[in-house]
């Protein structure tokens, strides 16, 4: 197997607060990563570390061996990074197709005059972009119609909306920032057999999570970030048994475990 | 994949109402695919109306107006810069066109490779560094773009000062056939129009369009989507000087004089004007603005000295009914049903 991103002693100061602070682990294609951590434990930060969203003041992000540490968000997207956020980041008043359409951008196949003369190539290029967006439609199992704008769709909707822009990148790593917040219990059990297909197209996933549940069943490993430090790595066996972690999630002097199903 | 959701349109059994059925006979009209063919032969047409030298002149002006409006409708209405400056870009194109053609003796069709040159020229000086700036700031330094242009054109010599330059020679003259015939002119005109607002409606309809939309919609999405946001807004400002290039030589050509008086900051918010009350980002609409700002003052005429009261009255009644503009860009899009896809589809992988 060979690591897809590899995150070395990551660290993101504002100001005094260290909001990520030596975070180190490893990705690879075909396994399903996640991070978690009370709130406030520097998770999105850093996501957006890696991401390019923030110059990262220590460490080393490198994708497939490359270096991507502190470049521009679309350069780290074209070396093959894809994203989602933590509240919806839509194109609200465009359409179902077009916000997945979004996601293709570095497929090119068109330029301006292409577009100004309507070439064959124009036609062609713009018929693969409609059809490659039904497919990741579908592949999400969205089932809505997909020629309205989005922010006419319901919550649980635009989530799946956001999930395909993100796969129609076809990226190697997909990073998911709480996708299962404000889902409902079938929809969180779709998302779980979703993130389970997407492992088997070949990407690494690393997701955000709050939902314990979910992360236990979908995650091979699991990292867990307390007050910007990583405290603990390892399978959901291990995490759920490190006293570590269940110190950071239910204080100290408390024997109980991570609850395993609930919402922790 | 067993996700049910209860689609979010509610359904009802009502007959539809007089105003929605009102709303789907207008739509049916204005979503026409042929509405701009439509557009094209009334413009073909106007002049067996009335070819009086004063229409024709009207109607010449107008036209130049709606390719201001459709350019600065890819840089505001696409890409949501909003640019108060935009004239400049014709004073840099109708003095290009001006200053060539009377030094050369050139017709000003001749010049057009001059005037897209100083135009994108123009483009990247006043967009590469502003368009790092965000909304507010941009319109500012736009604003004070525009009017050093102007300033700048009234002190050089070479753009003939205060008095600006005069006796431009003809558009083109082949044998004895002159271009510069005002109803030879105005037909010219309208293919020139009709083709630049043709290739701005495309753009934005493509996938450069659609980068566009996105930038403005919401930066830093599109930028994760891996669209160069800068480089992006910078196209979409150099498109847009294009248009207003465009613009200027045919202003050169139909004036045959040009002084800095024409590029006044209140011709730039009247352009501003013409894309935000036609409706920003969908091109039809502009050009329904742009001749809605351009005529009516026009058509106002008999209120002598009150027109352009009733103007400003006018604009503000359409502004508080209509705020979206009067042709906004259409939310949605066809659907196209397409056979689902299956299991091994979805099974063939992400191909790299």
């Amino acid at each position: 197997m060979s690591a897809v991103l590899e995150v070395k002693n990551l660290q993101i100061a504002f100001g005094g607060v260290k909001a990520v602070d030596g975070l180190t682990f490893t990705a690879n294609a075909r396994e399903i990563i996640a991070v978690i951590g009370p709130n406030g434990a520097g998770k999105t930060s850093a996501f957006n570390c890696i991401t390019g969203f923030y110059t990262p003041t220590g460490g080393e992000v490198t994708l497939n061996g490359v270096d991507i540490t502190g470049k521009r968000p679309a350069d780290i997207a074209h070396a093959g990074v894809s994203r989602t956020f933590q509240n919806l980041r839509l194109f609200h008043d465009m359409t179902v197709l077009d916000n997945v359409r979004a996601g293709m951008h570095l497929y090119g196949g068109q330029n301006f005059v292409d577009a100004i003369f309507h070439t064959p190539r124009f036609k062609r290029s713009e018929a693969m972009y409609t059809e490659e967006a039904h497919h990741w439609l579908d592949f999400v199992g969205f089932t809505g119609e997909r020629g309205v704008p989005i922010k006419n769709l319901s919550y649980g909707q635009q989530k799946q909306v956001e999930i395909a822009r993100a796969l129609a990148r076809k990226a190697e790593l997909l990073l998911l920032d709480e996708p299962a917040a404000g889902l409902n219990h079938n929809e969180k059990k779709s998302l779980l057999e979703l993130c389970r297909r997407i492992r088997d197209l070949g990407t690494a996933i690393v997701l955000i999570e709050h939902d314990m549940g979910l992360v236990m069943e979908v995650s091979e490993r699991i990292v867990v970030m307390n007050f910007g430090k990583e405290i603990a790595e390892g399978t959901p066996a291990e995490v759920k048994a490190n006293p570590a972690v269940i110190e950071a999630y239910l204080g100290k002097d408390d024997d109980e475990e991570v609850p395993a199903d609930g919402n922790a | 994949m067993t996700m049910e959701y209860k689609t979010s349109s509610i359904v009802t059994n009502r007959p539809p109402t007089k105003r929605k059925m009102f709303g789907d006979l207008m739509a049916r009209i204005f979503e026409n695919k042929y509405i701009g063919w439509v557009a094209l032969a009334i413009a073909l047409l106007a002049p067996f109306v009335s070819a009086s030298s004063y229409s024709l002149n009207v109607m010449t002006t107008a036209l130049i107006f709606v390719v201001l409006g459709a350019g600065l409708n890819i840089v505001v209405g696409y890409c949501g810069l909003l640019d108060l400056g935009y004239i400049a870009f014709l004073a840099v194109g109708a003095y290009t066109a001006g200053i060539l053609s009377k030094m050369f003796e050139l017709p000003v069709l001749f010049t057009l490779p001059a005037v897209l040159v100083m135009t994108i020229l123009a483009g990247l000086i006043i967009g590469a560094p502003t368009l790092r700036l965000r909304s507010d700031y941009l319109a500012i330094v736009t604003l004070g773009f525009g009017e050093i242009t102007r300033i700048t054109a009234q002190n050089l010599t070479i753009t003939g000062g205060p008095q600006g330059i005069y006796n431009i020679p003809s558009f083109l003259i082949i044998g004895d056939f002159d271009f510069q015939e005002p109803v030879i002119f105005y037909y010219l005109t309208v293919l020139i129009v009709a083709g630049l607002v043709l290739a701005a409606a495309r753009l934005g309809k493509s996938r450069l369009g659609r980068a566009w939309k996105f930038v403005k919609e919401d930066e830093d999405a599109a930028e994760a989507m891996g669209i160069h946001t800068y480089k992006v807004k910078l196209l979409a400002y150099i498109f847009g000087a294009v248009w207003g290039g465009f613009g200027g030589m045919l202003f050169a050509s139909h004036l045959t004089a040009i002084s800095p008086p024409s590029f006044l900051f209140l011709q730039s918010a009247l352009v501003l004007m013409a894309v935000v009350l036609g409706g920003m980002g969908n091109m039809k609409g502009v050009v329904v603005g742009a001749l809605i700002i351009s005529l009516l003052p026009e058509f106002l005429r008999d209120f002598a000295e009150y027109r352009y009261l009733l103007f400003g009255v006018l604009l503000i009644v359409v502004m508080v009914f209509r705020p979206q503009g009067l042709w906004p860009p259409r939310g949605s899009e066809s659907e196209r049903k397409q056979a689902k896809l299956d299991a091994d589809a979805l099974q063939n992988g992400i191909p790299r």
